[in-house]
């Protein structure tokens, strides 16, 4: 146990100026993760990604943006003692006790390619490319799995109907982490068939935006022509002028 | 009055006139159906395999929808749940009776779906039909504009409405009740031996020319007793006898087309709601022709 300790307070002498930047003397709760079976002493207030690191890991894969927007590090873990396996996104979730956590780094999947202007807007598109979607039996094990709490068997089922505006609004919020597709016990890969329905009801769906008609006539126009031959034929000493004078965000 | 109502995916696609013809005439039946706020595919085809619940799963969780409508009080103590697409309407029907028989069963699909509310199995499934017989025949002939007169109809009935006899609507071997609501149309109703026949389903996706074999027995078996159209509730029999004629006509060319109605586009025709409903641009074989010919259309 002796030997343990020194191992974990080496690692957190280690990793502490990247993580929390505090001695771990200091640190009052800590929770026990098993990363990949192995136990590991963290800070109860550390995210899984960071808690990993902390652990003595460095992520050449399953990270990305570390702000919850890019779906790279996809979790799967059971805590001690629960049937259920959950999941998460490593960079949005906080430790906890008790935890078998792994990480997948990469989910594969097929991909269709398409043109989405030759395509006609019907629900026949989801078929053509996703053909296994018809077996999807509404277990809703893809909704459970989704660490963004999107309903996706819902959107799967507009799918299915062709109602590309509710595949698209439910699906708004997807990074792609694949999850679903990884739990589906009918082999749909829900979040790709979200993106063809976005992509689909984008082109033929959604309405028009008007002020962007609008915009595109002023340009036409030359609306924004004066100021640009402005700047097209400053010299090098006008533009740096003009760059040091701009106005900008306060910092 | 208003009742809750499962359209199924085939009538927000192929079959959009069945579900446009069924809402413009039920309104005028004084029929409110409020689509489930939430749904899901049936499942398609009830499951047969004694321990396979998964297949359960989909029917069940629309029924919990029609619980949930009343907790909230979307509608006021109304436990039916509509159906029009006749295999929607079997599976539908078929996994509430299986889960009401076997309680075990039940408690199994309820743990499974554990996000959801648990069904209580009291939601009762019902087929447009039942609603229209229950309403009386007669209510209904009372609110046609212009009657069917000399249209030659051959009711089709093919399998998932009246069988098993269990879930059936109306006796198995000899059904009535789309006689029974075409006369209340004024239309002329033609028996055909091959009304209750199976149209060959799904094989439809595998086996065309099987499938097309079968169509054309059903549709000249009608047409050799006077039928100049067919009604049907079924959007996958009215595939298969409809747009299979395409691979009829190629493989006998002296086949002459017939079209091939829901019974719901009949019912729109004769209560003389806007064209617009009707959705007959929809239909393989179009129907126009005829209903000009009948005085029931203006050219």
């Amino acid at each position: 146990m002796q030997n343990e300790l020194n191992i974990m307070e080496r690692i957190a002498e280690a990793a502490k100026s990247i993580t929390t930047g505090v001695d771990a003397t200091d640190i009052e709760h800590w929770v026990t993760i098993y990363i990949m079976g192995k136990g590991y002493q963290v800070p109860a207030d550390l995210t899984i990604l960071t808690a990993i690191e902390f652990a003595g890991y460095r992520f050449i894969r399953g990270c990305g943006c570390r702000q919850g927007f890019c779906g790279a590090c996809t979790t799967i873990y059971r805590k001690k003692g629960e049937y259920r396996l959950q999941t998460a996104m490593a960079c949005q979730s906080r430790v906890e006790d008790g935890m078998y956590l792994v990480q997948i780094p990469f989910v594969p999947a097929e991909k269709a390619s398409y043109d989405v202007g030759k395509e006609n807007f019907a629900a026949s598109v989801f078929l053509k490319y996703y053909p296994e979607i018809a077996k999807c039996v509404s277990c809703n094990t893809c909704t459970k799995a989704c660490p963004q709490d999107l309903q996706v068997m819902d959107y799967i089922q507009a799918a299915i109907r062709g109602d590309f505006e509710a595949v698209a609004e439910a699906s708004f919020d997807c990074i792609q982490c694949g999850l679903c597709a990884m739990r589906c016990p009918a082999e749909i890969v829900q979040y790709h068939i979200a993106q063809l329905g976005r992509r689909m009801y984008g082109r033929y769906g959604s309405p028009i935006p008007e002020h962007l008609k609008k915009r595109l006539a002023e340009i036409e126009e030359g609306k924004f022509s004066k100021e640009l031959d402005v700047i097209t034929s400053a010299s090098r000493k006008e533009l740096e002028k003009l760059y040091a004078e701009r106005v900008r965000e306060a910092n | 009055m208003k009742i809750p109502y499962y359209p199924g995916c085939t009538l927000k696609t192929t079959a959009a006139n069945f579900e446009q013809s069924t809402l413009a005439s039920a309104k005028i039946l004084g029929i409110d159906l409020i689509e489930l706020p939430k749904w899901n595919c049936c499942g398609t085809v009830f499951s047969l395999a004694a321990d396979d619940l998964i297949h359960h799963v989909a029917p069940i969780r629309n029924l919990i929808r029609v619980q949930e409508m009343n907790d909230n009080g979307v509608i006021e103590d109304e436990k039916r749940l509509v159906t029009l697409c006749s295999m929607c309407f079997n599976t539908l029907k078929r996994a509430n009776l299986f889960v009401k028989e076997n309680p075990d069963d039940l408690k199994t699909i309820n743990d499974f779906m554990n996000l959801e509310e648990d069904y209580q199995g009291d939601v009762e499934v019902v087929h447009l039909f039942e609603i229209l017989k229950n309403m009386g025949f007669d209510k209904i002939s009372e609110k046609v504009k212009k009657p069917l007169k000399g249209l030659k109809v051959a009711p089709y009935y093919g399998c998932m409405l009246t069988r098993p006899k269990e879930t059936g609507i109306d006796d198995p071997e000899e059904p009535t009740i789309q006689t029974d609501l075409l006369k209340a149309l004024g239309a002329d109703t033609v028996d055909s031996p091959y009304m209750k026949v199976c149209c060959g389903s799904y094989q439809t996706v595998n086996d065309k020319d099987a499938v097309a074999r079968l169509a054309r027995d059903i549709l000249t078996h009608a047409q050799n007793e006077g039928a100049e159209s067919i009604c049907t509730s079924c959007p996958l029999c009215a595939f298969n006898l409809d747009n299979r004629q395409k691979e009829i006509k190629e493989k006998d060319p002296e086949f002459e087309g017939i079209p091939v109605f829901y019974f719901t586009q009949l019912m729109a025709l004769a209560f003389g709601v806007e064209d617009e409903f009707y959705g007959f641009d929809l239909n393989y074989i179009n129907p126009t022709p005829l209903l000009i010919k009948k005085d029931l259309l203006k050219n």
